[in-house]
């Protein structure tokens, strides 16, 4: 998908006008039914959570630390079982990959599960200009591809969509059924779907799927679903091709487990997802069934560039969306206003990281810093800290606004001087402090017309602290 | 005011008053330095003192921030405690400073020693200084925002409900979404107004639901925002009003200034 995270601030304007999302976002809230709150209870009943998330970490540091070794491990135990490893150094080398191996087995459709590198590398748009036709089987992915949509969130594709909205999508895009049929139940609009997808999963070539993990001790992948999906992409068709990017391995079948502890808990409020898959190559003679052919993607994208610096961190991100979940500018805006694959806190570090600061200068600045991101992430990455840094690199780079940095400047200038800082303060806390003093906040003030655009802004009460206390201390020196 | 157990006869406690109290709302220092003296602290206010430096660290000004931060560090490390009425400048000074300085042994050395004996003031008062209940009255339905430094980064939350509930008269109610932040953020309020105002209308809202009289928090960066969207709602759209105001100045009883955002005239009020 094409890029529009650098007009992030028309993104946001768009989103905050936009009612159905507006209302779509509402149920999303921080409420009883949220995902935020279904996290806040599984992780309640889990006393040894803190300790897994350490161990959790502990592992994709050692792993990062070591990635080269791990991935070769990956390769070649993969390869052991009869499988192709591919290392793409970027989005064009995987989709030319994928689209060979397309053509070597004849494909017309390819099913695919839900993968963020399918979105990274843009494969759906890429094999359709190809003549080949991508489909959708996870139902939010689905959902947004009938729409001629992207995702608006890493584990709920559709997030963005109210159920009436889904249900007129339907309609349009389903017209062998019945226009009168009723479609106000979310379980009719599922059935709908898995009627229509139940002879694509047949038809289908190949498949695509994302992975969770990589496991370098078996050259194994593995996918987590709650829709099943995942598994008839990846059984029925003659290829079966994962999507990875080189942070996904993992060392041991061990370290997958303890990670998959805190992954579900952390996105959905579950133990476990309904589906957990191990793949490890293709249908071995005798099996039932399986795909003839098992390749991994296997994509940096910029990922190793990263290793070593202050961004490496962001390479434990395990995609469970919690940051996302949690975050009250997610909440107001929608996962589509960060203009990438990643949206929420995980995507105002990655898509810098992926893109270039100077592509996505917004998103890194659009946080509060409440932390709530970092208080929630599984694997303790430090989001806010990783904003900062990137704040910083944009200050020196000059990427920021020259009214923001004159602001700024001139605000430290003074802060450095603290006669001159208390004598301008005291001033203008008087001037403001009379000027208010009846109505006690300014309906309009011409340097932050932002702020009072829709809120008051509250008055000084006059006079400095500082310049009381001094004068408090002198009255009380003279008697 | 009681103080079960007192460490260290009068420690000489140093008051980061912080650059939005000083200019807004002395009141709050006021309110600070009452609190303080009841609990037995010796309170001096240094006079060099400008601002913490957080706008400077957060907008990526690693220099300015520095400069400021080693100010302080010079200003306040002599004292037995600093204490600052802000989670979100306390933090700054408690967790941001060693990390800021990390790159300057000497500087970081003196970054954590200052660290250590930084308390946002009720945290200071309540675990400090043991203070369990206050000696005043306060008739309200008081309900509390957490707001989000004060609470992540130095785990401030049972410590002003505490105090608070031990005041007669005072009922308070929880907030929902009281974890959740109100949408100033610093600068992040005049860079993305239009977020930061989504964000405070459902605070605002959050905050009216309660039913609550009195809207208190421990960081006047919070209430301004909190307080100028509930006024904003009040005049344009009738919302009921709602009286805000910094923790400290219930606790120390000092109420007699209007409520933040409200002015003398009490007709309009």
């Amino acid at each position: 998908m094409q890029p529009t995270s650098h007009r992030f601030k028309d993104n946001v304007r768009g989103a905050l006008a936009d009612a159905a999302l507006q209302r779509a976002l509402g149920f999303f809230d921080f409420g009883q039914a949220g995902l935020a709150e279904r996290r806040r209870q599984a992780v309640a009943k889990l006393p040894e959570f803190e300790a897994l998330r350490e161990q959790a970490k502990a592992i994709k540091d050692h792993t990062l630390a070591n990635l080269d070794w791990y991935l070769e491990r990956f390769e070649k135990n993969c390869t052991a079982a009869g499988g192709h490893v591919h290392w793409c150094r970027d989005a064009e080398e995987a989709r030319q990959t994928v689209l060979d191996i397309c053509r070597r087995v004849g494909a017309r459709t390819v099913t695919k599960g839900k993968s963020m590198i399918g979105e990274e590398i843009a494969i759906n748009d890429f094999l359709a200009a190809n003549g080949i036709e991508p489909i959708e089987t996870d139902l939010g992915e689905y959902i947004v591809q009938i729409r001629h949509e992207a995702p608006s969130h890493i584990i709920a594709p559709a997030i963005h969509l109210t159920k009436e909205q889904v249900a007129a999508s339907f309609r349009d895009t389903h017209t062998q059924f019945d226009p009168a049929r009723p479609l106000e139940e979310p379980r009719a609009l599922l059935d709908e779907a898995r009627g229509v997808l139940r002879q694509k999963f047949l038809d289908a070539d190949v498949g695509i799927t994302g992975a969770n993990f990589l496991i370098a001790e078996t050259g194994s992948s593995v996918i987590v679903t709650n829709e099943g999906n995942g598994d008839l992409t990846q059984l029925l068709p003659k290829a079966h091709i994962v999507l990875a990017s080189l942070e996904k391995v993992v060392p041991t079948l061990e370290d997958a487990a303890t990670i998959l502890r805190v992954l579900a808990r952390s996105a959905t409020g579950q133990e476990m997802s309904v589906y957990t898959t191990f793949s490890t190559g293709p249908r071995r003679p005798g099996d039932l069934d399986g795909p003839g052919e098992y390749h991994v993607i296997l994509l940096d994208n910029g990922r190793s560039q990263l290793l070593g610096t202050e961004f490496q961190e962001i390479l434990r991100c395990i995609r469970c969306g919690a940051c996302m979940n949690n975050c009250p500018v997610y909440a107001s805006i929608g996962g589509h206003a960060y203009g990438w694959v990643y949206p929420g806190p995980m995507g105002a570090v990655l898509t810098p990281s992926l893109l270039g600061i100077e592509n996505a200068r917004d998103l890194p600045n659009a946080s509060t810093f409440c932390g709530r991101c970092e208080s929630v992430c599984p694997m303790k990455i430090p989001l806010p800290k990783l904003m900062r840094h990137y704040r910083e690199q944009e200050y020196e780079r000059r990427l920021a606004p020259a009214t923001a940095r004159m602001g700024l400047a001139a605000w430290a200038f003074l802060a450095r001087r603290p006669a001159l800082y208390h004598s301008m303060a005291r001033l203008a806390a008087d001037v403001l402090g009379r000027l208010g003093r009846r109505q006690g906040s300014f309906f309009n003030l011409p340097l932050a017309t932002g702020w009072t655009a829709t809120r008051d802004m509250p008055a000084p009460q006059g006079g400095t602290f500082q310049a009381q206390w001094r004068a408090r201390q002198r009255g009380k020196g003279r008697r | 005011m009681s103080s079960s157990s007192s460490p260290s006869p009068r420690p000489r406690v140093g008051l980061f008053v912080t650059c939005l109290v000083d200019f807004f709302r002395p009141s709050v220092g006021f309110a600070a330095v009452s609190l303080l003296e009841a609990a037995g602290c010796v309170v001096e206010v240094p006079e060099a003192q400008t601002c913490c430096g957080q706008p400077a660290y957060n907008s990526g000004d690693r220099a300015d921030a520095k400069d400021l931060a080693k100010r302080t560090i010079a200003l306040f490390e002599n004292f037995d405690y600093t204490v600052v009425p802000s989670g979100s400048c306390g933090g700054m000074i408690k967790e941001h400073y060693p990390e800021l300085l990390r790159d300057e042994p000497d500087w970081a050395r003196r970054a954590r020693q200052l660290a250590a004996r930084t308390y946002e003031l009720v945290s200071f008062l309540h675990d400090v200084r043991g203070v369990r209940n206050v000696p005043v009255r306060y008739d309200g339905t008081v309900t509390y925002h957490d707001s989000c430094s004060g609470l992540r980064e130095l785990g401030i939350k049972d410590q002003p409900r505490a105090l608070l509930r031990s005041i007669p008269g005072l009922k308070l109610v929880e907030l929902p979404g009281a974890e959740v932040c109100c949408g100033f953020g610093g600068t992040f309020c005049v860079k993305y107004p239009e977020i930061s105002d989504k964000m405070v209308a459902n605070k605002a809202a959050d905050v009216i639901g309660t039913g609550a009289d009195t809207l208190l928090a421990g960081d006047m960066g919070c209430l301004l925002n909190m307080a100028g969207k509930l006024k904003r709602l009040r005049l344009e759209e009738g919302a009921r009003p709602v009286r805000v105001r910094h923790v400290a100045e219930v606790l120390a009883g000092m109420t007699d200034e209007p409520p933040i955002g409200e002015g003398q005239d009490k007709g309009r009020a």
